[in-house]
């Protein structure tokens, strides 16, 4: 019988949704091997027909794994939850509970991230993309901030890290990347920084990656 | 304690709105519309479904059971909510400017699809994937509509196209369309 093979992560250390899959790979000890995507050498490698035939929006993260190849970070995350749902839970098991880590997921993947991402800011040209990241990333968070009132206790939602954990670290580092103010989010602030602490927020960090240039690393 | 009615805050013409109608109809719940004339967009109307999914789970499925379908299932939901659809809401194509709007639109609807048609190329039967409704399908047709209302040419979108169709035929996605709501302008009106 076929040993089973070890799930390939197509990533690129610096983008944020590879991040969220590699953090959730790391809390639930399950060792992979990294196939670096850059998006930025040789006008980006994502567009290659290679990995296109992996990730048909020429998007990193990939995942290969039991035999079949996901992209999209949140459903990558949610395949791992139901697959392997030892050491450590994604999810709660309470259906509002989920929902509101779902709510704060989709709210950071769907409302904030795809808005600054690259081929975004692409379109919206040099001149323009600083404050138009600011800008969405800002009432981003104003609006996740607001939401973490109800439900966050230690993480995001209550005291069991969660797959909003996930999403969250990662935005927080793409608003420091565009030198967005974070004193408007304490409790944004707070649970990044208690987040950040956690060894699988560690070892995934873009600065310790395969692919993390030498004047980058950690 | 009795529970109330659910209370859906809707606009008419929101294709957010529009996913959770379809779900709320698909699994007969009874439901009041507070009609909202802005919604903050955003794709969270999938963890409505989930919740959805997860709190009344008949008389209609909206994840199959086997993980690697609902990854499939989960994976086309999010291209469209994240991948496609926060890309030329309202409030981006304000941004964006009234002459460069219409192109930009058309440009992330058009790579979006291309990308959706050759996923559903390997997971489509009936409908999104296989032959079972799903979350996917509810996250298809709003979108289609978008593509239209934008002047996208569908026609490099066999799969698409069809499921479309087929979807739009069901009652599910009749009642809840957009031209048959509370809020819906009678100029619009079906």
């Amino acid at each position: 019988m076929a040993v089973p093979e070890k799930p390939v992560l197509y990533s690129f250390f610096r983008s944020s949704c590879s991040w969220r899959v590699r953090i959730a790979l790391a809390l639930k000890e399950i060792d992979y091997d990294t196939f670096p995507i850059s998006l930025i050498k040789d006008g980006g490698q994502q567009f290659t027909k290679e990995f296109q035939a992996l990730s048909p929006m020429s998007q990193v993260p990939a995942l290969k794994i039991d035999g079949i190849t996901l992209t999209q970070s949140l459903a990558i995350i949610e395949y791992l939850e139901e697959t392997r749902p030892t050491p450590v839970r994604l999810l709660p098991q309470d259906p509002k509970k989920r929902a509101s880590v779902r709510l704060i997921s989709d709210l950071i993947a769907s409302g904030i991230q795809p808005l600054q991402n690259l081929s975004v800011l692409k379109k919206v040209g040099q001149e323009a993309q600083l404050t138009w990241a600011q800008e969405v990333i800002s009432s981003g968070f104003e609006a996740l901030e607001h939401i973490l009132q109800s439900t966050a206790g230690k993480y995001c939602v209550g005291n069991e890290i969660s797959m909003a954990d996930l999403c969250l670290v990662p935005q927080v580092a793409n608003a420091q990347k565009f030198k967005v103010d974070l004193s408007p989010y304490p409790i944004i602030n707070r649970i990044n920084k208690t987040l950040l602490a956690m060894e699988a927020f560690q070892v995934s960090h873009p600065s310790r990656q395969p692919d993390t240039p030498p004047e980058l690393r950690a």
